[in-house]
């Protein structure tokens, strides 16, 4: 069961245009920093991205957009961002916003076989258009359909060469669902080591999610928003 | 009249002893800063942490560890870190007692709009449906009018909804006000110092229910 490739640019080998990727992340922590450059590179294009957000101008997804790659974005939240706000403006680029749990939720029900969820989020809203919706209890929710993605790619902190994944801190986030909900699922981790390194009871993602490992490189980690407290 | 960090002051108060708290951005993060440190609070952030401490001091910043404004913070004694699932998972369930977040307009049965000006650029609606459909507990922190001077708390919303029925209390620069059952209006709570009811009722557009003396708010 080893799941190594040697790197980001053979991980993300077989994308294609036109293919449907999940990328985790939040904002710009922990995100799949060296499959969005293995991917820019490569020059894919018209794809439909899933991630909460689409990155800054110049780092994350933002990069994959400059270069005009991205057909659809499917996310929660997209401020931050001048190029996509011109690509959205101009009629270059779809976009489908949708609840940041919504999002979340549907992630993890094709990562558990479920084919739709209930959800609360949009009743009585323009999300709710064309949606079934069904009363439990009294009250209204709407059905959201799981998604159904090509791949997922994710950025965990550390992980073994069967694909075992443990995240660190809030760079967690959207990662172990969309590990979960790839039809491949490719990991980036900061420190790949050999089975049994890991604690099997601290394990966040279970390798059997997960068909390509890597360890990435030269991690940059930007802080969007750097906030501090003066020392008294 | 209030400041930002009046409104926040204000809204501490409603915060009680064993309560898990989720603060939208903008004004609802300054509530942190005004929870007395007798009480036993703790705050949920919805990118997956529960315990969210302060802002960290210089050189102490995490690129990994972030709150949902995407700012750097710290942890607590006790934080947990959990995916972005099960943080909308326990948002779904109930467990997060109190909801504050802003808002661009709240009508009198406690619609709220707050992600989307059409013809203006769209950012998007985060986490804030998700919250405001779910949660029993909701306060609005916002100014009572917009930039045009035009009232925010009306008969019904003109923006595109986040969520419907579901405001409970809202917190201005002028007063606390109840949001009604079944659509029974905006009843008028406390005045902010010095501002008289006169001046709460022309910068309410929507139906404002008053009984008796309205007293002033101890901040």
């Amino acid at each position: 069961m080893n799941k190594v490739v040697n790197g980001a640019d053979e991980a993300i080998n077989d994308i294609k245009d036109g293919m449907t990727l999940m990328l985790g992340g939040f904002g710009l922590c922990g995100l799949p920093e060296n499959c969005i450059a293995a991917l820019v590179k490569k020059g894919v294009k018209d794809l439909t991205c899933i991630s909460n957000n689409a990155g800054v101008d110049d780092f994350g997804i933002g990069l994959m957009l400059k270069q005009r790659q991205v057909k659809k974005m499917v996310s929660s939240y997209v401020g931050e961002n001048a190029e996509f706000e011109r690509q959205l403006l101009s009629g270059e680029l779809e976009v489908e916003l949708i609840p940041q749990g919504t999002l979340a939720t549907r992630c993890m029900a094709a990562g558990y076989g479920m084919p739709a969820i209930f959800t609360p989020a949009g009743i009585g809203t323009e999300i709710a258009e064309g949606k079934e919706i069904r009363n439990f209890n009294g009250k209204d929710y709407l059905m959201e359909m799981a998604f159904d993605a090509d791949f997922a790619i994710v950025k965990a902190w550390k992980g073994d060469t069967m694909g075992n994944l443990v995240y660190r801190s809030t760079a967690r986030n959207f990662n172990p669902v969309m590990a979960m909900a790839g039809r491949v699922t490719i990991a980036e981790v900061e420190e790949l080591v050999e089975p049994g390194e890991l604690d099997p009871d601290h394990i966040h993602t279970p390798g059997i999610y997960v068909h390509r490992i890597f360890q990435g490189k030269d991690y940059e980690k930007r802080i969007e928003q750097r906030t501090m407290r003066k020392k008294d | 009249m209030l400041d930002k960090q009046g409104i926040a002051k204000r809204i501490a108060k409603e915060i009680k002893d064993g309560y898990y708290v989720n603060l939208g951005i903008g004004i609802p993060t300054l509530v942190a800063n005004y929870i007395p440190e007798t009480m036993d609070v703790v705050l949920q952030s919805e990118n997956g942490l529960l315990g969210m401490g302060p802002f960290p001091f210089e050189g102490d910043e995490d690129a990994d560890t972030i709150n949902a404004g995407k700012q750097t913070i710290t942890m607590l004694p006790g934080s947990a870190i959990f995916d972005s699932a099960m943080s909308f998972g326990m948002i779904r369930a109930k467990k997060v007692n109190l909801t504050i977040l802003g808002a661009m307009e709240v009508s009198e049965n406690g619609d709220i709009a707050n992600w989307k000006i059409p013809g203006k650029m769209v950012k998007g609606m985060g986490g804030a449906m998700d919250l405001v459909a779910s949660a029993e507990n909701i306060i609005v922190a916002m100014q009572h009018v917009n930039k045009a001077g035009e009232s925010k708390l009306l008969p019904q919303c003109t923006l595109p909804l986040t969520g419907i029925n579901c405001v409970k209390k809202i917190v201005t620069e002028l007063a606390v006000l109840d949001v009604l059952p079944n659509g029974g209006g905006f009843k008028l709570i406390e005045r902010a110092p010095g501002i008289s009811v006169e001046e709460i009722i022309k910068a309410t557009a929507g139906r404002l229910v008053i009984e008796g003396e309205i007293p002033e708010m101890i901040l």
